[in-house]
């Protein structure tokens, strides 16, 4: 009961919010240019280790409890499943996600910005069980941690 | 994507904001089939996303099409106030694109 | 317990599917006592509107991935597509303000049963009479414009109580003909809904566990992971059905708004939620 109370109140102040917000609404950004930012090498890369490589020049990486990812044990759909990544350091340049069994196994970057938290959620497709993967860097180094995530098939979901 | 596909929450509690935004998007990674004529629906997803408080760069994501559909995006910054204005810009690997703001609460 | 009420609830099964003319032996007032014993004594301790959400209700790893997802539901924009929807003038002058003139916020007011025309009206069927009778095209009853219209009206009226009435002996034939319908097995896997979600909730389906059948009424429409959209209770309906692999029925047939009418019957006293996010 309470959760729907929550998401009553939540739902609310979120639609005034998005009113307010679509009135300021212009493509200023170059597409062009922007898809050239995009690190195709990276994002199309078939392993873990590719990926890493192409997004960070690396694939070592030292495990860390700093990092915090909460993503459900079993997935209730793969389609949707909701990851959040926090990372208790300093000097947090970027973070990358991966799910390690996708077939393209990097699935966001989130580089900070102006004093930007390591603090990041999605929603993101898992195509098998396997682990979610955060890689942070900080300091110029890399730090990990991951999260075992089961798929399944669903009776009614098929 | 006319318009619209942008949904944003801004918060600021202690000294940090946190933005929450959905956005109204396929996220086709391109190796989905059509149910009806079995060919590959091409790949349409957003590439880029990137937020701004303040006209600074707070974020910049970099997507494949491994995002949920109508995806859900939250991250947080600190060094913003009251009423300052964040703003969402998207970018797919179409050339598509969208942007709005929302001022943070 | 559960042994006991599962017995109870068998025999209520197989005495309306052996002969269907025993669907009229309990009053409506006795099938949502029976209705509700059985599921209290299955999953005990449960506050009755809690049963609104589904198998979240009972599976709680299910329930932070979508508690997660309820933080910020892929269905708020179609809530503002809805309310655009809604005040969008027909051709002729008029809205739907014309045909609903409490406004958007009465989901409460339906599924009702209409004793001139002998007929249950459901929410969506009434939204096309508005259509047609001002001289717009019906809409689509799956998805689309018409689950964005039924997602801004249910959000207005989130918290309302359903409080479906069985006025004459017309309505309580459509009663027990959608309760019929309920019970009844069909499909080459030759289930009922109530096999899986009476005698099975709480079970496991594949991995799904099954959702128990109260408050099912309640959350409509639903944008599902797996559909990636708003879709209508009926639809559901005839998704459940092509799942058992039995013909589906038209949304808003006869079937399926008597089988509404039941089952919101049985949701009697819990509030309206809809929308709401599914697996």
């Amino acid at each position: 009961m309470t959760t729907n109370i929550k998401r009553r109140v939540f739902l609310k102040g979120s639609l005034a919010a998005g009113t307010a917000g679509v009135a300021a609404s212009a493509g200023l950004l170059a597409p062009q240019a922007v898809v050239a930012a995009w690190n195709e090498k990276a994002f199309k890369a078939k392993s873990m280790d590719d990926a890493l490589n192409a997004a960070l020049g690396a694939t070592s990486t030292d495990a860390s409890d700093k990092i915090k990812i909460k993503a459900p044990d079993i997935a209730e759909n793969g389609a949707v499943v909701p990851v959040s990544i926090s990372a208790d350091m300093s000097g947090v340049e970027s973070i990358a996600l991966l799910a390690a069994n996708n077939n393209t196994p990097l699935v966001a970057t989130f580089n900070m910005g102006a004093g930007g938290v390591p603090d990041v959620s999605t929603r993101i497709k898992m195509a098998n069980t396997g682990d979610v993967i955060a890689v942070v860097k900080a300091g110029g180094k890399l730090h990990s941690a991951r999260k075992s995530v089961k798929v399944t098939i669903g009776g009614c979901g098929g | 994507m006319a318009k619209k596909t942008i949904k944003i929450r801004a918060k600021l509690k202690g000294d940090k904001t946190t933005v929450k935004c959905l956005m109204t998007h396929p996220m086709e990674t391109g190796l989905r089939k059509d149910k009806k004529t079995g060919k590959l629906i091409p790949a349409h997803f957003i590439s880029e996303v990137v937020a701004e408080a303040g006209g600074k760069n707070v974020l910049t994501s970099n997507w494949s099409g491994g995002v949920s559909k109508n995806p859900y995006l939250s991250f947080a910054f600190t060094g913003a106030a009251k009423g300052d204005e964040v703003k969402i810009s998207w970018t797919d690997n179409q050339g598509g694109s969208d942007s709005a703001s929302a001022k943070i609460k | 317990m559960t042994r006991l009420a599962l017995v109870v609830v068998l025999v209520l099964i197989t005495s309306i599917v052996l002969a269907d003319k025993r669907a009229t032996d309990s009053t409506p007032a006795e099938d949502l006592r029976l209705y509700r014993d059985f599921f209290s004594k299955r999953f005990p301790g449960i506050p009755l509107n809690e049963f609104g959400n589904g198998t979240y209700t009972i599976d709680s790893v299910s329930r932070d991935s979508w508690k997660a997802i309820e933080a910020f539901p892929p269905y708020t924009p179609m809530i503002e597509a809805g309310e655009t929807l809604w005040n969008t003038v027909f051709a002729n002058g008029n809205t739907y303000v014309n045909c609903f003139h409490e406004g958007p916020g009465q989901r409460k007011n339906f599924p009702y049963w209409d004793s001139k025309r002998k007929m249950v009206v459901t929410l969506p069927l009434a939204i096309n009479e508005c259509r047609t009778a001002n001289g717009e095209k019906p809409l689509s009853y799956q998805k689309g414009a018409i689950a964005n219209l039924l997602a801004y009206m249910s959000y207005a009226s989130r918290g309302q109580k359903i409080d479906i009435e069985i006025p004459d002996k017309d309505a309580l034939a459509a009663y027990n003909e959608g309760k019929s319908f309920y019970f009844a097995r069909r499909g080459q896997l030759n289930f009922s809904c109530a096999h899986c979600h009476m005698e099975s909730a709480g079970m496991h389906m594949r991995t799904d566990t099954l959702s128990p059948a109260l408050g099912h009424a309640t959350g409509w429409p639903v944008y599902r992971s797996k559909w990636g959209e708003l879709g209508t209770l009926h639809r559901r309906f005839s998704g459940c059905n092509e799942q058992v692999r039995a013909k589906p029925f038209k949304a808003q047939s006869k079937e399926y708004r008597n089988l509404e009418y039941f089952l919101s019957h049985m949701s009697n006293g819990m509030e309206y939620d809809g929308p709401s996010a599914r697996r």
